[in-house]
């Protein structure tokens, strides 16, 4: 039972930091109709950054903070550069001109920080565990994950909910010509939302870095779980985003707690650990095709367009 | 009238030499990984590879050498296909390296159809010491299982009484740990693989091994793995409580980005860079010079590799058509290994000792690791019975 918390805590910090990359993915796929593949590429390069910076500067917080703006404006000017070019084509065209940039921002981070990849070093307070309750331990640093991402989870909704820079980007969801023909900015705003989602995937990607290192090409596999996140969620949709990364956060990581545990209840203890961790990894996939066949649109499809 | 002439001669000399040019250089193709983020093992290998040309004068057997390398990507499909290639159009007269056990597996059947040399520099599937071993196959590392049977004796040493073992779901994450449970006197009370090489989170992993209450743990995770490994080890409170124990894990690579987690943490290894034998020194200290950091084991068997090759070539005075007297030259393992002299067993596997490691602050303050004690002599993996081969 203590374990099934712990692996819980787990389960809901990988799904809060899928979340994270999934909020940029789904407001900028819903609002510009954009598919960007290379979202997971300012994923890691929040991770070098934040690898760097706080190496140069010798303070975590601070080094975390840089990283953070270093990765809104790498984002925005991506947007300038580069995404601009794509709004009006169609969707093969992204998938094309985004893969480029994957390749761009690999070679890149190869040429600036070499191939063996960086170590986010933590403080020492971070770098321990606490006693969440009797018999329950839990890394400091992923508890602090799941607050810092709550929080920023919380606050997103906030901004889409009440503000009027929301109210722009909800309208942006669901009628793009529309707002534009209301007289609203749209470049502007599609810079901003291009930037916000850019700052997110960095904040989700220095977060691994002290888990996970930073590596070249780190941010192709989890985009794949990303896109995962936003179509079981409903394209374009913030709450549905937010259910959906919990949904296979949990679904990962307590399936890969208990399913060789329960596969070893009637197969043989070393095919069960063999056959455990393959079809662990298909679960959320399984999830995923269920629910599309329930629900095509996902669970919470953004109002209609 | 003159240009004539000579134009004459360069045909001629064109003419006459390719019976001669054939045996005139030694080919080899060197399969590693060069991309990804365990390129920096695949560099290793290569620089001391060619730092071991380089002591040679760049000639083997006293011929000329042509080096072609391959990057596998990691992967078992990819690396099947350089080397068909190296054997098919390149016709490469031997074929080292070999980081992966998967992809070695993947890659055995065209170089023992082609009867082509195979050194690998690293990889130790139980299946290739075992059912199949070939007499065109030699290793310069060591058999998967050997390396984690010496930590299960370190361990039974320490008097470790219960262990928990967590390790990649491949060829050689599966061999390691059952190596550790073939010598480990005491329970393992449970074990985790996990999906490999994407699996890069462990935190389910750690909280069972937490849960399970084990003396010890022991992992298997090599290049980059290794790191993200201690970092969580470490962030989930878990060094001090339990101890962990290695193998491939911690390494000269890994180190400079482990730091101070990786303090005092051991390990089992063939090689250490501290080994006191005169070939080693040069290796060592040759290479910190040329390339500015330290080798690592993959980098040390890569070196042996480039030195069985040339004792083979040597032997039969560069003539690489005599293949059955490289072999019987091979299996002498005539060269001063920088590991030590060893032997090779029937499959082709070495019959080695085994160190342990650790890690320790060196005088200008980084980190380096050490030999401390010798675990077991002359260790002789435990799937050469299953090889049919006998010489």
């Amino acid at each position: 039972m203590l374990l099934f918390i712990e692996q819980t805590l787990n389960g809901l910090q990988f799904g809060l930091l899928l979340f994270l990359l999934a909020a940029g993915l789904t407001l900028v796929f819903g609002i510009m109709d954009l598919v960007n593949l290379a979202h997971g590429s300012l994923y890691m390069l929040g991770a070098y950054f934040a690898a760097t910076f706080t190496a140069l500067t010798g303070h975590f917080i601070g080094g975390v903070v840089l990283a953070l703006m270093a990765t809104l404006l790498v984002g925005m000017a991506v947007e300038v550069i580069a995404m601009r070019r794509l709004y009006g084509r169609d969707h093969l065209d992204h998938v094309l001109g985004t893969f480029g940039l994957i390749l761009f921002f690999n070679e890149l981070v190869r040429l600036i920080w070499g191939p063996a990849g960086m170590n986010l070093t933590l403080p020492s307070w971070l770098n321990t565990s606490i006693e969440l309750m009797p018999g329950v331990h839990y890394s400091m640093y992923r508890l602090s994950i799941i607050i810092v991402s709550l929080a920023v989870a919380i606050s997103l909704y906030f901004v889409v909910m009440r503000t009027r820079i929301g109210m722009l980007i909800r309208a942006g969801a669901s009628n793009r010509e529309m707002i534009g023909a209301l007289g609203i900015n749209i470049k502007l705003l599609f810079t901003l939302v291009f930037g916000a989602g850019a700052a997110l995937a960095g904040l989700a990607g220095l977060m691994q870095a002290a888990i996970l290192t930073a590596q070249i090409g780190m941010g192709e596999n989890i985009l794949i779980l990303a896109f995962v996140v936003i179509i079981i969620g409903g394209i374009g949709s913030i709450r549905g985003a937010f259910v959906a990364s919990l949904l296979v956060g949990l679904i990962d990581t307590v399936g890969r707690a208990f399913l060789p545990d329960v596969l070893k209840l009637f197969l043989s203890n070393s095919a069960a650990s063999t056959a455990g961790p393959a079809l662990s990894s298909m679960l959320i996939y399984l999830v995923m095709a269920v629910i599309l066949v329930a629900r095509p649109e996902g669970l919470f499809p953004a109002a209609n367009k | 009238m003159k240009r004539t002439l000579l134009t004459a001669g360069a045909i001629l000399a064109l003419a006459l030499s390719p019976a001669e040019a054939q045996n005139k250089t030694v080919k080899i193709g060197f399969v590693s990984t060069f991309s990804g983020p365990t390129a920096v093992i695949g560099n290793d290998m290569r620089n001391s590879f060619e730092l071991a040309l380089d002591h040679m004068g760049r000639k083997i057997g006293g011929l000329p050498v042509e080096v072609i390398y391959e990057d596998d990507g990691q992967k078992p499909d990819v690396g099947k296909q350089k080397t068909e290639k190296l054997i098919e159009s390149d016709k490469v007269d031997f074929i080292v390296g070999y980081i992966w056990s998967n992809v070695l597996l993947a890659s055995l059947k065209p170089v023992v159809d082609s009867k082509t040399f195979l050194v690998i520099a690293n990889a130790g599937p139980s299946q290739i010491a075992g059912e199949l071993c070939s007499p065109y196959v030699f290793s310069t590392s060591w058999q998967n299982d050997q390396t984690p049977q010496a930590v299960g004796e370190y361990m039974n040493q320490k008097g470790v009484k219960s262990v928990y073992l967590i390790g990649p779901n491949y060829a050689a994450g599966k061999d390691m740990l059952q190596g550790v449970a073939a010598t480990f006197k005491g329970k393992v009370v449970g074990q985790d693989l996990t999906k490999w090489p994407d699996q890069l989170d462990f935190s389910a992993e750690l909280s069972k091994a937490r849960a399970a209450k084990p003396d010890a743990i022991f992992v298997f995770y090599p290049g980059a793995a290794g790191v993200q490994f201690l970092n969580q080890y470490v962030q989930a409170g878990l060094k001090g409580q339990i101890p962990l124990y290695t193998a491939f894990t911690i390494d000269e690579l890994s180190l400079p980005r482990q730091k101070d987690l990786a303090l005092g943490i051991p390990g089992a290894q063939q090689w250490v860079n501290d080994l006191p034998f005169d070939q080693n020194k040069k290796f060592v200290a040759d290479f910190k010079k040329k390339y500015n950091s330290s080798p690592s084991f993959y980098g040390a068997q890569s070196y042996d590799a480039a030195q069985l090759i040339n004792s083979a070539v040597t032997a039969v005075k560069g003539d690489l058509s005599k293949k059955d007297a490289m072999r019987d030259e091979m299996r002498k393992a005539n060269f001063p290994s920088v590991r030590g002299p060893f032997k090779y067993g029937n499959n082709h596997v070495p019959i080695q000792n085994f160190y342990l490691q650790d890690v320790v602050k060196t005088a200008d303050g980084s980190l380096g690791l050490k030999t401390v004690a010798t675990i077991v002599k002359d260790s002789q993996d435990r799937h050469h019975t299953k090889c049919p081969m006998k010489w």
